[in-house]
C-alpha cells in the first residue's frame, strides 16, 4: 500500500461553475474517499420568508437558482395554492408545463456543454450552448426574461402564449431537432467522448436506491421514478414514458439526459395541441394556513417544496429540498475508486447546482 | 463508435456566418415583451402608492403631497409587479435595460401643475 495523500478540490476549480469543496484522499492516482464541504454560497433565502409577503416571495423563490428558476417559482406557487385550496386555471397549468419543459431542455443543454468542457471538447461545448441560446431567446419572447422569468404568481401565470407563438415554437423545435441529433451523435458515438464516459463511475441500482439518488442520476441506474408521473400541472393529461438506462455509468447519465431533451420537445408539442382556452389567473383572497409538501421534477431531479402558513401574510416556514443535495451521497459513492483525472467528469455527471443546494 | 463524428458540423461552421452578433456594432433587438426597466407616464399617475407597496425590493417611493415618484433603478429587479398592480396603467416596461453607471442614482419624476 502506498502512502495516502489528500488533494483539495475546489471551491475554485476550472470545471466547477459553482463552489463546492472536496478533500480527495488519494492512493497513488486512485481516489479512496472524498470528503465534501458545502456552504460557500448560502444566502438565507428560506429565512427571508418570515419578512416577505407570501406573494412577494415568489420572486425570491425564483432566485434560488438561475437554471432551475422556473420550476422553483412554480413549485412554490403550487404549494401555496394547495394550502389555500385554489384550483389553478387549466391554461395556466399547461403554460407552466410548457415553460417547465423548456427550462428542462435549456438546463440539459447547459449540462451537455459543461460536460464537453470538462473532458476538453471545446467545440462540442460551444455547439451545445449555441442551441441553448435559442431556448433563452424563446423564453425572452414569452416571459420577458432570459434567466429569471417572473411569470408565476399565486393563482396562475401572468403572461399568455398565443397560438401563433406556440406554432412558431413547434417549428423552432422541429428545426432544432436536426441540429440536436447531430450534436448528440457526437456525445453518444464519438470514440474520444466514449472513452471518457463508458464504464466510468458506475452507480448500481441498489446503491442508487440506498443513497436516495434522484432525477437522471437515479434513472440512469435503472430506477423508474419520475415525479412528473404524479401528474402535477398538466402532466396527467400528457403521454410520456419514463426514460431509464440499466447501466448506471457516466455514459448512461448522458444518454438519459439526451433522451429527456427529445422527450421534453415531444411533451411541449402535445401540450401545445391540447392547451385549453381558459383564463390565466385567479384573484387570490385570504392568506395561506396549514402546510403542504409539493414534489416537482426539476431538470436535476425531484425537488420538494414545503410551506407552512399561519393565516397571516407571512409564512412560518419554507423549505426546499433540492435535487443536488439528494445526489451528493451518490456522487461521493461514484468518486470512490475512480482515477483523479475522472473526478471533474464524475462531479459534473450529477449535474451539480450548488446555489440551489445552499439557498 | 466512430471517429471524426464532428467533421460535418465543423465544416458547416467553417463556411457559415458566425452564430454570435458583433455586439457594439450590431445592436441587439429585444423582443416585445422584454422586461428591461420601469418607466412612468407621470401625467396620468394618481400617486396612490400601490406600486410602492407591491414592489418586492422596495425601491419605489411615492410622495402624494409633493406629487413625486421615485425609483432606484439599480435596486429594481425588473419583475414588473408594479406594472401589473398599477390601477391607472401609467407604469410600463421599457425593453432597454438600465445602463451601467459609475454611481448609483435615483430617478425622480414630478408631476407639473
Amino acid at each position: 500500500m502506498s502512502a495516502r495523500s489528500i488533494v483539495p478540490f475546489g471551491p475554485q476549480h476550472p470545471v466547477l461553475p459553482e463552489p463546492i469543496h472536496l478533500d480527495l484522499v488519494l492512493e497513488d492516482e486512485t481516489v479512496i474517499e472524498a470528503i465534501p464541504s458545502i456552504g460557500f454560497v448560502h444566502r438565507g433565502l428560506e429565512k427571508l420568508v418570515e419578512k416577505k409577503d407570501f406573494q412577494d416571495y415568489v420572486y425570491v423563490a425564483e432566485r434560488i437558482c438561475g437554471i432551475c428558476s422556473f420550476i422553483h417559482g412554480m413549485g412554490y406557487c403550487s404549494a401555496i395554492e394547495s394550502t389555500m385550496g385554489i384550483e389553478v386555471p387549466r391554461r395556466a397549468e399547461y403554460l407552466r408545463t410548457i415553460w417547465g419543459e423548456m427550462s428542462r431542455i435549456h438546463s440539459h443543454l447547459l449540462w451537455l456543454g459543461l460536460l464537453a468542457d470538462a473532458f476538453g471538447f471545446e467545440s462540442l461545448f460551444m455547439q451545445s450552448w449555441k442551441l441553448r441560446e435559442k431556448i433563452l431567446d424563446m423564453f425572452e419572447m414569452t416571459t420577458g426574461g432570459r434567466v429569471i422569468f417572473s411569470v408565476n404568481q399565486i393563482g396562475g401565470v401572468k403572461r399568455d402564449m398565443d397560438s401563433d407563438t406556440l406554432k412558431l415554437f413547434i417549428k423552432i423545435f422541429d428545426d432544432m431537432k436536426k441540429e440536436l441529433t447531430a450534436l448528440t451523435k457526437a456525445f453518444l458515438n464519438d470514440y474520444s467522448v466514449n472513452t471518457r464516459l463508458k464504464g466510468v463511475g458506475i452507480l448500481t441500482k441498489e446503491k442508487a436506491h440506498e443513497l436516495g439518488a434522484v432525477g437522471p442520476m437515479m434513472r440512469s441506474s435503472g430506477i423508474e421514478i419520475d415525479t412528473r408521473k404524479l401528474g402535477y400541472s398538466a402532466y396527467n393529461e400528457l403521454d410520456f414514458q419514463v426514460i431509464t438506462s440499466p447501466v448506471g455509468d457516466s455514459y448512461a447519465r448522458t444518454e438519459v439526459r439526451i433522451n429527456e431533451i427529445f422527450q421534453s420537445i415531444e411533451i411541449i408539442r402535445q401540450a401545445a395541441q391540447k392547451i385549453p382556452d381558459t383564463e390565466l389567473s385567479l384573484v387570490v383572497k385570504g392568506f395561506p394556513s396549514g402546510e403542504y409538501f409539493m414534489r416537482a421534477e426539476q431538470p436535476r431531479g425531484e425537488a420538494i417544496y414545503y410551506v407552512k402558513g399561519n393565516g397571516t401574510k407571512f409564512l412560518d416556514r419554507v423549505r426546499v429540498r433540492t435535487p443536488t443535495f439528494a445526489n451528493l451521497p451518490s456522487m461521493l459513492e461514484v468518486l470512490k475508486g475512480c482515477q483523479l483525472a475522472d473526478v471533474p467528469t464524475l462531479i459534473l455527471t450529477i449535474d451539480p447546482c450548488i446555489s440551489c443546494t445552499e439557498r | 463508435m466512430t471517429i471524426m463524428n464532428f467533421t460535418k458540423t465543423i465544416l458547416k461552421n467553417l463556411f457559415s456566418k458566425p452564430a454570435t452578433t458583433k455586439y457594439p456594432f450590431v445592436k441587439k433587438e429585444y423582443p416585445e415583451g422584454t422586461r428591461g426597466k420601469v418607466e412612468i407616464d407621470i401625467d396620468s399617475c394618481i400617486f396612490c402608492g400601490i406600486c410602492s407597496r407591491k414592489c418586492p425590493p422596495n425601491v419605489i417611493e411615492v410622495n402624494r403631497e409633493k406629487k413625486e415618484w421615485k425609483i432606484d433603478p439599480f435596486g429594481c429587479i425588473s419583475c414588473s409587479a408594479c406594472v401589473y398592480a398599477c390601477p391607472k396603467k401609467c407604469l410600463f416596461m421599457n425593453q432597454e435595460y438600465t445602463a451601467p453607471a459609475p454611481q448609483k442614482t435615483t430617478n425622480t419624476f414630478t408631476k407639473g401643475e
